[in-house]
């Protein structure tokens, strides 16, 4: 066969949510004669960081402070996080917050003309800017937009990348990608590479996630040899619909909404979370306390509420009720009218006159591709950046409203740093990549085309469907041993049968089924490193909790857990690599009153 | 125990490597009334015609992929509902006014191209660093282009309006509304070219009102009322600029 054709350019960014759209603008701006790459599987505008709700978190008030934002992202990632990591993270957020409502983003505004800030969850002080209940969605279309500026931004939309292409020095030089429209693998090519491909939430089945979340990056960069960091931990966002698992989003609490339990009462009292001030208070929602507690703590006391016997029954599972009808319908409409537009539409419910039925959902993975401070992997050229990447600023628990500023800290980061490496290490040996890109072309066929289409092998959505129940059974929420086990083995299988998989489609054409097939493949690797790295931590911290090992162990913990490719379906190898700490040591983590301001 | 509720979708197939012809296709589907109409598609691909082709991702109507028609109205189908149909067929199709790629599929090529040329970003002489803080905007000002800023590009107002079906160079409902959108942000100064792009087309000023956009717009952007004002505002530019040359360029006013 003939080669695959080649395209070059500066810097290849694969994703174009909000990680690889400001990469792109950092690199467009800093660099106009440079040519940037954005490939993405989707429209930029489709990416699933539009769907975020409630805010993005950055210093600007006078009441506040950085050291503030500091510790309580520290606290709340139960230690986890590297500090320093950390410290340029909040130090460069408001600058990257003002540089977004530059470039048009509707922030919701106080009527002095500054922007509004609310409260969120695990946040001393209120500093989450938002667009209403949209802010995602604004912060993306924003982004998009301002890339139609730049002419030298080319992208590359709805092409599928599956392969990185490395040179013979070991430099990562571009991707393999199926354009969907007709089917034909193209070789995109530059002199360094960004990989935003954003979470991995659908390796569950019950989750906030959009379909195209698959962690299809995160397999990409580990079969090249860079760790997955930190995988076991998932975070479950503790108010999601039950049934369809959409999100209501954390600033419905922010605005003073309440979680109550099958007989009425606001259960987080009961579990070391604050006392409940009367919704009337004027001090009510107070921050770091009760519902504007941390999302793992969160949603751990709902699994204890529902072992207690006193959730609500819904045909969809056990639920609480977190209820807004206090709010009234004018607050309702102006700080959170999504909240119920989403309610109305998918529950049949109208929060300004009934409650509305929640449950934890997966929404968001703390790990991902191991990446320095400086947002590169020990692949030189490769950098990562977005929910695909773990710096780590989230550690065991992500607080809301940190990772829409974390696209843009770490994406304009992640493009400085990227087109820099391009300047300074320009020639490559265009042959052999395109001869990699070949390889993968022969091999997709191989591997999906080469059985007679419908010849009654293992189908997508089965195996699919038999990861979920079992990540949900086994790796969920509270995990133990034998559950772990149980999934790992699972997961072996899986990959067993997937060499078995048929499918019903053999042509070239926008063939999503092979597009699923491959973001099935993704997944079983993401889970697997998952499952594996949750079994190896034998200790309780954050959203990692292990009924068999309840406590948290800094001796042996403290540590980022770092998770090795070998071939597909064996178990990965685990290693460990320290935290960094500066200022923060390891402390008790307490939420409720005048928690986060004993710092000494 | 009792039957099994099922309920008909007929979908529009058509592959380009094998099709010289679009045609329906019928599968019964296990009835559900929480399901939406992208489920019951989504159902017959996992398990039963893998080959069956259509975008979604995010099923809560905010990331645009899915509009179809659905028994003949532009929709998006992540956001209607099996039981307004239910026990009738429903007949699922490609939004009508854009070239089909596959099945359900179109091209937005053409689409993407036209919300590019309104340049729909914030446009200004003088950019201010970012150490001087946040532009100042009053919630008044905010609420002059916030509806504007709420389409997500779904392209149900592409098949639902009149004009753009048969001209070509209309730059369509959901993109003028877009550059009204900036065209009304008080930190922009681009009106005046934004809206020499906007008014470039004959077919703009054949838009009659008739508002068919505004009533399939999910997000109530209202694309009709934008145009109607971007018109109004092409005028008083035209008349700045060739009737009283020394006012030439538009400048936005406090509240414009």
């Amino acid at each position: 066969m003939s080669h695959v054709s080649s395209h070059h350019h500066d810097v290849v960014i694969i994703g174009g949510g909000g990680a690889g759209l400001r990469a792109a603008i950092a690199i467009a701006e800093e660099n106009p004669d440079f040519s940037v790459a954005c490939v993405s599987k989707v429209y930029p505008m489709r990416s699933h960081t539009v769907t975020a709700e409630g805010g993005a978190a950055a210093v600007i008030k006078d009441n506040d402070s950085l050291e503030d934002h500091i510790y309580d992202t520290v606290s709340g990632a139960d230690w986890l996080a590297d500090q320093d990591a950390v410290e340029y993270f909040v130090n460069r957020a408001p600058e990257e917050m003002i540089q977004l409502e530059h470039w048009g983003c509707p922030w919701s505004r106080r009527p002095d003309g500054t922007v509004q800030v609310r409260p969120f969850g695990g946040m001393k002080i209120e500093r989450t800017w938002f667009a209403a209940d949209k802010t995602g969605f604004h912060m993306l279309h924003s982004l998009f937009q301002t890339t139609l500026k730049y002419g030298n931004i080319v992208r590359y939309d709805e092409h599928f990348a599956t392969k990185l292409l490395l040179d013979d020095e070991g430099r990562c030089r571009g991707c393999a990608a199926i354009e969907l429209r007709t089917g034909t693998v193209r070789a995109v090519l530059g002199k360094s590479v960004i990989i935003c491909t954003g979470g991995a939430g659908k390796a569950f089945p019950f989750t906030t996630n959009g379909a195209i979340k698959t962690g299809d990056g995160m397999a990409m960069a580990y079969r090249a040899g860079v760790a997955l960091k930190d995988m076991e931990f998932i975070q479950y966002h503790p108010t999601g619909l039950p049934g369809t698992g959409i999100l209501i989003t954390e600033a419905s609490r922010g605005e003073g909404g309440i979680l109550v339990n099958r007989d009425g009462r606001r259960y987080l009292q009961d579990y070391d979370l604050g006392q409940p001030l009367e919704v009337d208070d004027p001090r009510h929602p107070q921050t770091r306390t009760m519902e504007l507690g941390p999302r793992d703590k969160l949603s751990q006391c709902f699994i204890k509420e529902m072992w207690a016997g006193r959730t609500i029954k819904t045909k969809d599972g056990d639920a609480v009720h977190l209820d807004l009808r206090h709010l009234g319908e004018k607050k309702i409409d102006k700080r959170i009218p999504f909240v119920r537009e989403l309610a109305r539409s998918y529950a049949g419910i109208d929060p300004v006159y009934q409650p509305i039925p929640v449950r934890p959902v997966v929404h968001y993975v703390m790990g991902g591709i191991d990446v320095d401070s400086d947002s590169a992997t020990n692949i030189p050229g490769l950098y990562a950046a977005g929910e695909c990447a773990c710096v780590s600023i989230n550690g065991a628990n992500r607080l809301g409203s940190n990772s829409l500023t974390e696209l843009l800290v770490f994406g304009g980061q992640a493009g400085t740093h990227a087109a820099r490496f391009a300047m300074d290490h320009p020639d490559y040996d265009v042959s052999g990549l395109v001869a990699q890109a070949d390889d993968e072309r022969d091999r997709i066929r191989r591997t999906y085309f080469s059985s007679p289409a419908k010849s009654g092998g293992e189908r997508i959505a089965v195996l699919r469907k038999e990861l979920h129940d079992s990540m949900e059974e086994g790796a969920g929420i509270y995990r133990n041993a034998d559950s772990l086990e149980a999934t790992c083995n699972k997961i072996a299988e899986l990959w067993e049968r997937y060499a078995n998989i048929a499918l019903d489609d053999h042509t070239n054409s926008f063939n999503t089924e092979l597009t699923a097939a491959l973001e099935l493949s993704s997944l079983l690797d993401v889970a697997q490193s998952m499952a594996h790295s949750a079994m190896e931590r034998t200790e309780s911290r954050g959203s990692h909790q292990r009924l068999d090992h309840p406590e948290r162990n800094d001796d042996d913990f403290l540590a980022h857990s770092l998770a090795f490719h070998r071939e597909d379906g064996s178990a990965p190898r685990i290693e460990y690599s320290p935290v960094t700490i500066t200022k923060w040591p390891p402390g008790a983590r307490t939420y409720g009153a005048d928690s986060g301001l004993k710092r000494e | 125990m009792a039957e099994t509720k099922t309920i008909t979708l007929e979908l529009f197939r058509y592959h380009p490597e094998t099709d010289s012809e679009p045609r329906f296709q019928s599968y019964e589907v296990p009835y559900d009334e929480d399901w939406v109409v992208l489920d019951a598609i989504n159902w017959i691909k996992d398990y039963v015609d893998g080959s069956v082709t259509h975008r979604w991702s995010c099923r809560m109507g905010v990331c645009g992929s899915c509009g179809m028609m659905v028994n003949g109205e532009p929709k998006l189908t992540c956001a209607a509902f099996l039981k307004n149909y239910y026990p009738f067929p429903i007949k699922v199709e490609p939004l009508v006014n854009f070239p089909v790629e596959r099945d359900l599929v179109v091209d937005m090529e053409g689409f993407m191209d036209k919300l590019q040329d309104v340049k729909p970003y914030i446009i200004r002489d003088d950019v201010n660093d970012t150490s001087e803080g946040e532009y100042l905007q009053t919630p008044a000002e905010l609420a002059q282009y916030k509806q504007y800023s709420m389409c997500i590009n779904c392209m149900l107002c592409y098949s639902a309006c009149p004009v753009v079906g048969h001209e070509d160079d209309f730059l369509g409902p959901a993109a003028l509304a877009l550059g009204h959108r900036y065209n009304k942000d008080s930190r922009d100064q681009g009106q005046s070219e934004r809206l020499e792009v906007m008014l470039r087309s004959e077919a703009m000023w054949g838009c009659t009102f008739v508002g068919e956009c505004t009533v399939v717009c999910p997000k109530h952007v209202d694309p009709a009322g934008a145009i109607q004002q971007a018109k109004a505002m092409g005028a008083q530019e035209y008349f700045k600029r060739f009737v009283m040359p020394k006012g030439a360029g538009a400048t936005k006013g406090a509240g414009a």
